[in-house]
């Protein structure tokens, strides 16, 4: 049985690339042009792998097997952590889980969560739990480029056309008080950062602002004074998340452990 | 939007084995930075390249088929410009 917080934290570190990824793959066949179509996607397949190492982390933390044995459906597994939870169980940020709306809202989106991940990474490369560490040297290469690619577009439509720019000042009111969550600690991650298992977000948030403000400035956006909201890391969710599960899981849950 | 088309690159990709860059096809983007991004995320998805090269397409300059036969033909009966004419020393083992 692994220990609760660290279970806690693995699966909102699994919960935030799957839902960011599948969030993602909702473009593919929809990409504003083909090229861009497939860059998306190809992002998306990152972030479901990182999910992926992730869940089979969270899974054998749990105690249970990670690949489906065919014993029925008692087994706790990557597909079932994946698919098999409710909104309330996930422990992703509520950034992650935001409609994609037009192009800029989507790329936004990504260049918040990709800057954050960028760092987190990196400081999670030393974490007293080897195999988070390992997940994140291979991810941080991945992050890297999703951080490059997303950075140039929101430069590009935000120092763009009139339209583009209004989109992106859009995207930044909406998305902006999503960001304040990434860097304030769960309960259970507390407790993990003593360990020093988690991350300390709080220190790598400098970081971020200066990456996201360099950006911005190059952009011709201005960062908003707004609350900040939070509750994901918890379980307490926007409503996207529903609609967003209610498509993702639907074929588990229609038809429990089918496979193709 | 879609009466004005980003211009057409050609990508270049140089394979891990390889020592020249070959073509590997075209792609749509608005100026050169995006264009080697495009490449990699369409053409190097696979592990086939470690370099690549990008050129838009109206810059490449191509001979015309039609003339094929004034161009190419000629050199079908100069057998003496392939060096097969030596008697190499049996020293040389590698030619």
């Amino acid at each position: 049985m692994g220990y609760p917080a660290h279970i806690d934290y693995s699966l909102q570190l699994a919960d935030n690339a799957l839902i960011l990824g599948h969030r993602n793959s909702e473009w593919t066949g929809h990409g504003p042009i083909l090229e861009q179509d497939i860059a998306l996607s190809n992002i998306a397949l990152d972030l479901i792998g990182q999910a992926r190492y992730l869940y089979q982390h969270a899974a054998r933390l749990i105690g249970g097997k990670v690949t489906e044995d065919g014993s029925g459906g008692r087994e706790v597994t990557e597909d079932g952590l994946a698919y098999g939870r409710d909104a309330w169980d996930f422990r992703n940020c509520l950034l992650v889980e935001q409609s994609n709306g037009d192009w800029g809202k989507t790329i936004l989106r990504q260049f918040l969560f990709s800057a954050w991940q960028y760092y987190f990474y990196g400081q999670l490369r030393n974490s007293r739990d080897q195999e988070l560490a390992a997940i994140a040297e291979k991810s941080v290469k991945e992050v890297t480029y999703h951080l490059r690619w997303s950075g140039e577009w929101v430069i590009r439509l935000g120092d763009g056309t009139e339209e583009s720019h209004e989109r992106m000042r859009r995207a930044v009111d909406e998305l902006w008080k999503y960001t304040g969550e990434m860097f304030a600690p769960a309960a259970y991650e507390k407790e993990l950062i003593r360990l020093g298992i988690a991350v300390d977000a709080g220190e790598i948030r400098p970081l971020w602002g200066e990456k996201v403000g360099e950006v911005f400035n190059e952009a011709g956006l201005e960062i908003p004074m707004t609350w900040m909201q939070g509750g994901g890391k918890d379980g307490k969710h926007t409503e996207q998340l529903g609609y967003l599960l209610a498509e993702m899981q639907f074929l588990q849950r229609a038809y429990p452990n089918c496979e193709w | 939007m879609h009466d004005k088309q980003w211009p057409l690159w050609e990508v270049f990709i140089r394979s891990k084995q390889g020592l020249d860059h070959k073509h590997a096809g075209s792609l749509h983007a608005a100026d050169a930075a995006m264009a080697i991004e495009n490449a990699r995320d369409v053409y190097t998805r696979r592990m086939e390249g470690v370099s690549i090269w990008v050129v838009e397409s109206k810059y490449i300059h191509a001979s015309d088929p039609d003339e094929a036969s004034s161009l190419y033909d000629p050199a079908n009966d100069k057998v003496y410009r392939h060096p097969t004419f030596y008697d190499l020393p049996d020293e040389l083992k590698h030619m």
